[in-house]
């Protein structure tokens, strides 16, 4: 380790705008050889804009990109390569069709300019990467066989076979179990003492905080901390992530006679989920939890009829809901609010009233016309409820904030009166004050006797709103806890257990 | 009207067509003044044109979804087949006593051979899920093919004197076939703008996926919409029969290409979501006095061909390049107000 070194790349003043919003305004960073660096942020926070000023994908209006102390004022993504920056993106970017050795070695086969592939060679470069992180995997097996974490090493091997120098890991930890995330810890440190430096790029750092030498959190684009790793612990991170001490909110009680709404058995999907049963009590807030690829989504859109399930039943009021139909679902009071709301929620490109009122046509429509006037002022009292700021409810609805275009989404269900609401990522890419108060709406719904499923892995939103928590591991549940009875740390633990 | 709102009109796609029919319009007045303004010509154009707008309409509705219909001329083509078949081989000799009554009953076998087109292609789009470029490839293919074994390819002649009407007859001394143009265009223009069903049309155009999340009901919305573009296409195919006083598998093979090129130019956007009727009807009219203007040049049919390939490339190009702006830097239209990153 030399941390005392040159630095291998150190960026100053840093500002980056997007049509006139600042992602970054005056970011440095130093990253030494052998160093790892945490950077923490929150969604939005213009982390991922600095992975790419770094790499080269997008140019900085302002400042200094210095590596190995020359500057680069015009850095391309080929220039960053050469230097030996390297990202490893979260769905790792490996063609999945080809062999583990193939996919470490393409890099650097393409890099030395040789018009034959030569299998030899390849299988070469690919056992010296692999030896340089303690590793071993077999060479010949395609590589859409492997788990996530060996899909990860294979990452890792290809920037190594690619002479990297600095790797960046985008999320690194999101879908690895507690035993994976140790054999990643213990392939940095390895990486580390070759020389070899790397930077986290996460919201979740807590636990990759032991092998960090310096931590750098962002919030709103600017950086608000800076500092030698040991002065962090998990609650002073959120608390620089956040700007504030998140005060610890849970839902009001359940009403003990609250009647029965959902009933799910037995419901299974080969390779998704299987053998899932829960119920669910008007007013009840229930949370799923899972780690990517637990079959926390797939359960989700299974019970919007999104994904037809091989057996099992959803009953809701004691009635049948048809499987795999979700016209049927949402006629029955079923409500889906999607994961991704820029390609599964919203009509982008259409007005705000239009992604509001397209719910509710039918309810709308006289003799075959729909009667805009009472259509669109319905659209516009949701959107007054939800306390959407709508400057132009013409505009299209991507002019709208994330929190806000959430908001939309959420006031077209609403619209419907629904009498299950299914929550997939709730405040995914909203800023934090939008976040509570998507949470206050959470709370209110039930309040007014809505059964609300909330599906997300941001642990302290599931403590924050559910009174349940069902946690899902390889697409089975194996807890359903009450939210009041446990701690993050041990939600956490069970999650990745 | 003051600078500003003329301003205002021309950031939108359809102020700008309506200045370029209007130059069009004036270019051909000017090149050929004494043919071009003559009242003979402007009424042969209004006879004219009728029969390729109205496939254009039903390229239209389909384009809204992000499709395509290539079978439109196909499903014409059958359709005034069978209708003049019905005419001449069925009834035969005995349609000259009630020679109203069978034209009637031929046009509506016309649309329902239409309509059963527009049904074929619904299902391979929306249940089988083919794209609908290949789709509609194919099927244009087979209902071709249908219309050569009826009539061994050649020219079904001899129709009663009654059918010659909705072509070349007048109604209130307007042509007949700029009055069901109008109608129908109205028609279309009211669906799209006032129902539900064209609300779902414009909203599945712009985002597929997000149409299915909203639980929309997309299977039965796309069959409406490829139903609707086979009866439109029939109705073109029984303008062009009575026009040609004939049905033959292959007339107005050039249509496709045009009902296509009006389409894109009149604004509609060919990866679905956006487009109004009004912008189609100024791009119909501008097509017409281009051609008519040629005709009158002295301009052959192939180089016409060329050229409305060439300006279908041309306006898509326009309409892909954010940098293209007749108005000066800074102005945007409505639509174009870009939201934060993210």
């Amino acid at each position: 380790m030399s941390a005392d070194g040159e630095p291998l790349v150190e960026l100053t003043g840093i500002t980056k705008t997007y049509a006139g919003i600042h992602a970054l305004s005056d970011v440095g960073l130093t990253i030494r050889p052998g160093e790892a660096v945490s950077l923490a942020g929150e969604n939005g926070s213009g982390k991922s804009t600095l992975i790419k000023v770094l790499s080269g994908v997008e140019q900085p209006d302002r400042g200094t990109i210095r590596i190995d102390g020359e500057t680069h004022p015009h850095m391309s993504p080929r220039q960053a390569a050469a230097a030996g920056i390297m990202v490893i993106f979260q769905d790792f970017s490996l063609f999945p069709n080809l062999s583990v050795a193939e996919n470490i070695a393409v890099s650097a086969e393409l890099a030395s300019g040789a018009r034959v592939y030569n299998a030899a060679r390849a299988h070469g470069t690919a056992r010296r990467a692999l030896a340089r992180v303690g590793a071993e995997l077999d060479l010949q097996a395609r590589v859409e066989t492997l788990s996530v974490a060996h899909k990860q090493l294979v990452a890792i091997c290809r920037a190594l076979a690619a002479d990297a120098r600095l790797i960046i890991m985008d999320e690194p930890t999101t879908a690895l179990t507690e035993r994976e995330v140790r054999t990643l810890l213990g392939i940095i440190r390895r990486l580390k003492a070759d020389g070899v430096a790397v930077l986290f790029v996460s919201h979740k750092l807590a636990e990759v905080l032991e092998v960090c030498e310096h931590v750098v959190v962002l919030r709103n684009g600017r950086k608000v901390a800076d500092g030698p790793a040991a002065e962090f612990d998990a609650a002073s991170l959120s608390r620089h992530m956040t700007g504030r001490d998140i005060a610890q909110t849970s839902p009001a009680p359940l009403d003990e006679a609250a009647p029965l709404l959902l009933e799910v058995e037995g419901l299974t999907k080969q390779g998704a989920f299987e053998d899932v049963s829960f119920s669910l009590r008007a007013g009840e807030v229930l949370g799923v939890s899972g780690l990517l690829g637990s079959g926390r989504t797939s359960l989700a859109k299974a019970l919007f009829g999104l994904v037809r399930p091989e057996a099992g039943l959803i009953r809701l009021r004691g009635q049948v809901i048809p499987a795999g139909d979700p016209i049927a679902a949402a006629a029955s009071g079923i409500g889906y609010v999607p994961e991704d709301r820029l390609t599964e929620g919203l009509f982008l490109t259409q007005s705000i009233l239009h992604n509001v009122a397209i719910g509710r046509t039918e309810a709308h429509t006289r003799l075959g016309v729909l009667a805009g006037h009472s259509a669109w002022a319905e659209a516009m009292d949701w959107l007054r409820r939800l306390s959407v700021k709508v400057p132009d409810p013409q505009a299209p609805v991507r002019s709208l904030s994330g929190g806000n275009q959430q908001r939309v989404v959420l006031a077209r269900w609403l619209a419907r009166t629904p009498s299950l609401l299914v929550l997939n990522g709730p405040s995914v890419g909203v800023d934090v004050g939008s976040k509570a108060e998507i949470h206050g709406i959470i709370a209110d719904l039930a309040a007014r006797g809505l059964g609300v499923i909330v599906i997300s892995d941001d642990l302290p939103e599931l403590l924050a709103t559910c009174h349940r928590i069902l946690v899902m591991v390889d697409g089975r549940v194996v807890d359903d806890i009450a939210a009041a009875a446990i701690s993050e740390a041990e939600l956490a633990h069970r999650l990745a257990s | 009207m003051t600078p500003e709102r003329i301003r205002g009109l021309l950031v939108q796609p359809e102020g700008r067509l309506a200045l370029i029919t209007l130059l069009v319009f004036l270019l051909m007045a000017w090149l050929t003044p004494d043919r071009f303004l003559s009242v003979q010509n402007l009424t042969s154009m209004a006879f004219q044109f009728p029969e390729f707008a109205i496939l254009a309409l039903a390229m239209t509705i389909v384009m809204l979804t992000g499709g395509i219909d290539l079978s439109v001329i196909g499903v014409a083509n059958l359709a005034a087949i069978v209708a003049a078949l019905l005419l001449t081989q069925i009834v035969g000799p005995g349609v000259a006593e009630h020679g109203t009554f069978w034209v009637v009953v031929a046009m509506l076998a016309a649309l329902a051979v239409g309509a059963l087109a527009g049904l074929v292609n619904g299902v391979l789009v929306a249940w089988l899920g083919l794209p609908p470029i290949l789709a509609t490839l194919g099927s244009g293919l087979v209902f071709t093919g249908f219309g050569v074994a009826l009539t061994g390819g050649s020219a079904v002649m001899g129709l009663p004197a009654e059918m010659a009407w909705i072509g070349n007859g007048r109604l209130w001394g307007i042509p007949v076939p700029l009055v069901l143009f109008a109608g129908l265009a109205l028609l279309l223009w009211f669906v799209l703008t006032h129902t539900a069903f064209g609300l779902k049309v414009r909203m599945f155009g712009a985002n597929p996926l997000a149409a299915r999340f909203a639980a929309i009901d997309i299977n039965a919305m796309l069959l409406r919409v490829y139903v609707s573009a086979g009866m439109l296409s029939a109705v073109a195919g029984l303008l062009i029969m009575s026009r040609a006083n004939s049905a033959k598998f292959d007339y107005g093979s050039s249509y496709l290409l045009l009902a296509i090129l009006i389409a894109v130019l009149g604004g509609v956007n060919p990866y679905g979501g956006y487009g109004r009727i009004i912008g189609v009807v100024l791009a119909v009219l501008s097509m017409q006095f281009l051609s008519s203007g040629l005709n009158m040049l002295g301009v052959s049919n192939f180089a016409r061909e060329l050229i409305w390939g060439s300006l279908l490339i041309l306006v898509m190009v326009i309409n892909a390049s954010p940098n293209f702006r007749i108005l000066p830097r800074g102005w945007q239209p409505p639509g174009a107000r870009q939201g934060p990153p993210g």
